[in-house]
């Protein structure tokens, strides 16, 4: 055999199951999209219309879709820098020579990544009941009144980033880490030299020597704060009163709670879109301040 | 489904025993979402030879042409007679003049109260009309203090807000369930009559989930009244502690102007068309109607028998608890044959969230339903109006 | 003086931090172990009065959950070969073979990382289920035959291997498929360790898809076994815990033997982009 024959059987079969798997449905979605693909029409494809832009339109006039986008805007918008934060600090930490037991610590706050999150989902869940959560004791033993996280409406979607945040920051930990480890020891000694605090130090020369990896986590980090759905799916059910239902979380629910997969598609290439832009927007941004 | 499950699986062991051959396994799925995973398992094509199914979800299993129709096999059955059943419940598994389901419980909303906390509040008997029930609470209220309530109407359930609109004796939807009646003035009534209790704080405004145990607060007295279905008959005889076992009571639901009506619920045993065994599917229809069966069945779950004769057994026809019901069986009405429904009394849900919640004013409610329902019964309407040109 | 402080600052709150991201498992574990009832008092106890294994004989005896760990070990481990199969094949050839248009679609591949995977789930349910394959294993193994990123992961390690080597083993006579079998496959064993381990966890923790395609109990996978319990036994906290434990067990376990290589992947697939 030779070799130009053998490597198109060494990728066929990948590329034939993306295909096959992959880009086909996302076609298949599209066309889906513009039709009132339902129960009915699992049951007879004669009961499918083609209605174009229909769905999106009356999605346009739905509150629980606006509900939707801005639920999850707002645990984007404050959940990601959040989370990337939390992940520097932690890496910082890990990174300073005056740190002991580093592989025990860095074992410790990445294995909640690694977890099952349907598992610590309903750990959390019972974490932050109101009477009996330990977070409320912890809490009130500092002072605080309880708070009724994932009843309140105000709470819900604050508690689901603590969760969120815990579970998801050792991931960026390490990467970022890894980009510390990579900025040259003689950088900080001759700012050390210069007489510069620790502050200015991270200012001047911690930070814009990650710009591109930060960048690189935070975008990662949104894509997966866009797609939250176990979270609300396994603790709140979308509530209280929608406050976790997210666009991801629509999409499960009009396509396979109610099996309007026409409009299910519709919110799923909605999600894309905002995906797609907040990507480009945050690409733009730091080439304009010069960090990427 | 729920706690039926559970009680299933030990009924069919004499089911197995009588028939050596055959082998039943019970899929229990959680009440909330047992729609939710049928019409998944429709869709997946994963459903069971026989599912209990809600009376409301059988016209959406007949739609899809998921379920059989069961006529000819109740002609042919020695065991199975209709006429032992009630007349409004049998009639909500017909479907275009077919029979789909054997009832196998009934399930209707009634008044469970505290006797105890009624007689502080000052008096003896339950209410029989809205005025009064009101005034009960009213004075229930005062009594507890601003911590406890009269009543609680979970925000994450629409069956109480229905019943009361079934009270008022309109149909929930119009013109053959083309569209949504929510601009209908009994519908304004009992939206006025269900929200005046959130209003006047005499019902918390919390959903099943924050009260995490309904039975630690009933017991409580977080609130004195509650509506709902007779599995909890059996769940307060186990859960409440003795001395408060004198303390609780059932009542028919109180109407706007003496005794009201209230849904007919309850589910039926349907077979599927998938099946390969539909005839061993029949054989346990046929042996779970039975009134010896649906009697073991009430005591081991506390469900109301479908069949008639079933209420004859001295614990039913003793229990004091069971009256209500027997008596509210004889004031029910169906809610809408169509499988829409479901999604609408979703919505319906939803909104009176928002609006107890404060989010969108009273006055929209109507307004917002309709359009909510005639938009989902969209599809319902093309597919009647293509099947009339055929 | 200020570097004591220093020190002591650095440490006292990495301690801290460590303790608070390892208390919700340890309540999990703990909470496991009480009797029923025992989680939900006022104070919240940390530990159980008398340790009991209780809660995991009502999980395994009367909730059936064996047949859970069975899917998702069946699952997961299908995952992994299936992964590894197509995977390193392709990563290999997109890294060390010619052939055309070898460059313009690896390019076009990793493009199709920015549509989410969820696009595509109601047409793959529409799909599978015309196939027969809706609420099967071989249904919910379908996303994990092939990815991207999996490609993209043996395709930079198989960078690394000298082509002097492969033309030697032409030279010798041997055909393409005993040199990837014989030649390169034992210099990809690192590559192919950390993308069995990606592989087994992302598909054990998998959440959406096997709950979206797996509609009957039998067959479910452990974390949608638990959130559907969950739902009924919104009260037992004791009985969750055990479940939430045994969900997480062998990921964990997995996860301590592996690290090394799980890190490896975890910083080699994120460069991506």
């Amino acid at each position: 055999m030779k070799p130009r024959q053998a490597a198109w059987l060494f990728v066929a079969p990948a590329l034939l199951a993306i295909a096959v798997f992959f880009v086909v449905p996302v076609a298949a979605a599209l066309v889906m999209s513009g039709t009132d693909f339902d129960i009915y029409a699992l049951a007879d494809l004669r009961n499918v219309r083609f209605i174009w832009l229909d769905n999106y339109l009356q999605l346009l006039q739905r509150p629980l879709f606006w509900q939707a986008l801005l639920n999850t805007l707002f645990f984007v918008v404050v959940g990601v820098p959040l989370s990337v934060a939390v992940s520097l600090v932690a890496a910082l930490l890990l990174n300073s020579p005056l740190a002991l037991f580093k592989g025990f610590h860095r074992t410790a706050l990445f294995v909640p990544v690694v977890a099952t999150l349907a598992a610590v989902a309903v750990t959390w869940r019972f974490l932050l009941h109101t009477r009996y959560g330990l977070l409320n004791y912890g809490l009130s033993s500092l002072g605080f009144s309880p708070i009724d996280w994932l009843g309140n409406p105000r709470w819900a979607m604050p508690a689901i980033m603590l969760l969120s945040v815990w579970k998801n920051f050792g991931y960026n930990m390490i990467i970022l880490l890894a980009g510390l480890q990579a900025i040259p020891g003689e950088q900080y000694e001759a700012a050390r030299l210069d007489g510069a605090g620790p502050l200015a130090v991270l200012r001047h020369i911690t930070i814009p020597a990650l710009g591109p990896m930060l960048l690189m986590v935070s975008i990662l980090t949104m894509a997966a704060h866009f797609q939250l759905f176990a979270e609300p799916y396994m603790m709140t059910q979308g509530g209280p009163a929608q406050r976790t239902v997210t666009v991801l979380y629509l999409m499960y629910e009009e396509g396979f709670k109610w099996w309007s997969l026409g409009t299910g598609s519709a919110v799923a290439f909605v999600l894309f879109l905002f995906m797609f832009g907040f990507t480009v927007l945050q690409v733009t941004v730091s080439r304009r301040w010069g960090t990427a | 489904m729920g706690r039926e499950g559970e009680v299933a699986s030990e009924l069919l062991g004499a089911f197995e025993r009588e028939n050596p051959g055959l082998r039943v396994r019970v899929e229990q799925l959680p009440f909330t979402a047992a729609h939710e995973k049928l019409l998944t398992a429709y869709a997946g094509d994963a459903t069971p030879d026989i599912a209990q199914m809600g009376n409301t979800w059988l016209p959406e299993f007949v739609a899809l042409d998921a379920v059989v129709p069961l006529d000819d096999r109740l002609r042919a059955s020695a065991q199975v007679d209709l006429a032992d059943f009630d007349p409004g419940i049998v009639a909500t598994n017909v479907i275009e003049g077919r029979q789909y389901g054997v009832p196998w419980y009934v399930d209707t909303r009634v008044l469970f109260y505290r006797r105890d906390l009624l007689a502080q509040a000052g008096f003896d008997a339950p209410p029989r009309d809205w005025d009064e029930w009101l005034r009960m609470q009213v004075a229930v209220k005062q009594r507890v203090g601003p911590d406890r309530y009269a009543v609680l109407l979970p925000l994450n359930e629409y069956e109480q807000l229905v019943a009361l609109w079934l009270q008022q004796g309109e149909p929930l939807l119009r013109d053959g369930n083309r569209f949504g009646n929510f601009r209908s003035a009994g519908f304004a009534h009992a939206l006025e009559f269900y929200l005046s209790m959130f209003e006047r704080h005499l019902a918390p405004p919390v959903t099943n989930n924050d009260v995490a145990n309904v039975w630690n607060e009933f017991a409580r007295g977080y609130f004195s009244f509650f509506i709902t279905g007779p599995w909890q008959i059996g769940e307060l005889k186990r859960r409440l502690p003795p001395e408060l076992q004198s303390s609780w009571m059932t009542a028919p639901l109180p109407g706007p102007h003496g005794p009201g009506a209230s849904s007919a619920g309850g589910c039926s045993l349907a077979i599927f068309r998938r099946s390969t065994r539909m005839d061993a599917a029949w054989k346990l229809v046929e042996f779970l109607s039975r009134p010896a069966v649906q009697q073991e069945f009430y005591r081991l779950s506390g469900n109301l028998p479908a069949r008639r004769s079933a209420w004859a057994a001295p614990a039913l026809a003793h229990d004091p608890y069971a009256r209500a019901f027997r008596d509210q069986l004889d004031r029910v009405r169906p809610i809408p044959q169509v499988p829409e429904w479901e999604r609408i009394a979703t919505e319906l849900r939803l909104v009176m969230e928002m609006v107890v919640r404060g989010d969108i004013p009273k006055a929209r409610v109507a307004q917002e339903m309709d359009a909510r329902a005639d938009l989902i019964l969209e599809k319902r309407r093309w597919m009647l109006e293509r099947r009339a040109h055929r | 003086m200020r570097a004591r402080l220093g020190f002591l600052g650095v440490n006292a709150a990495l301690a801290l931090l460590a303790a608070l991201t390892l208390f919700p498992l340890a309540w999990m574990i703990s909470a496991s172990l009480m009797a029923p009832g025992e989680a939900n008092n006022y104070p919240p106890p940390l530990l159980p009065t008398s340790a009991t294994l209780e809660n995991y004989r009502v999980l395994f005896a009367e909730h059936g959950l064996v047949r859970q760990v069975f899917n998702s070990l069946l699952i997961s481990l299908f995952a992994t070969l299936l992964s590894l199969a197509f995977n390193l094949s392709a990563g290999y050839a997109f890294a060390k073979l010619r052939f055309w248009g070898r460059e313009r679609i690896f390019r076009l591949l990793l493009g199709a990382l920015v549509i989410p995977a969820q696009i595509t789930m109601m047409p793959l349910f529409f799909m599978l289920k015309r196939m027969g394959l809706v609420n099967t294993t071989p249904g919910v193994l379908v996303p994990w035959l092939a990815s991207v990123v999996g490609i993209y992961l043996v395709r930079e390690y198989a960078r690394s291997i000298p082509d002097e080597l492969l033309e030697a083993a032409r030279m010798d006579g041997a055909g393409e498929g005993r040199i990837f079998l014989k030649v390169v496959l034992p210099l990809l064993k690192p590559i192919m360790v950390t993308l069995a381990v990606l592989a087994f966890m992302l598909s054990w923790n998998d959440f959406m898809w096997p709950l979206v395609v797996l509609t009957d109990r039998e067959m479910q996978t452990l974390p949608v076994a638990l959130a559907t319990l969950s739902r009924e036994h919104v009260q037992d906290v004791e009985l969750m815990m055990a479940g939430a434990v045994i969900t997480v067990l062998p990921v964990l376990l997995i996860f301590f033997a592996l690290q090394r290589y799980y890190m490896q992947g975890l910083l080699a697939g994120s460069v991506k982009g």
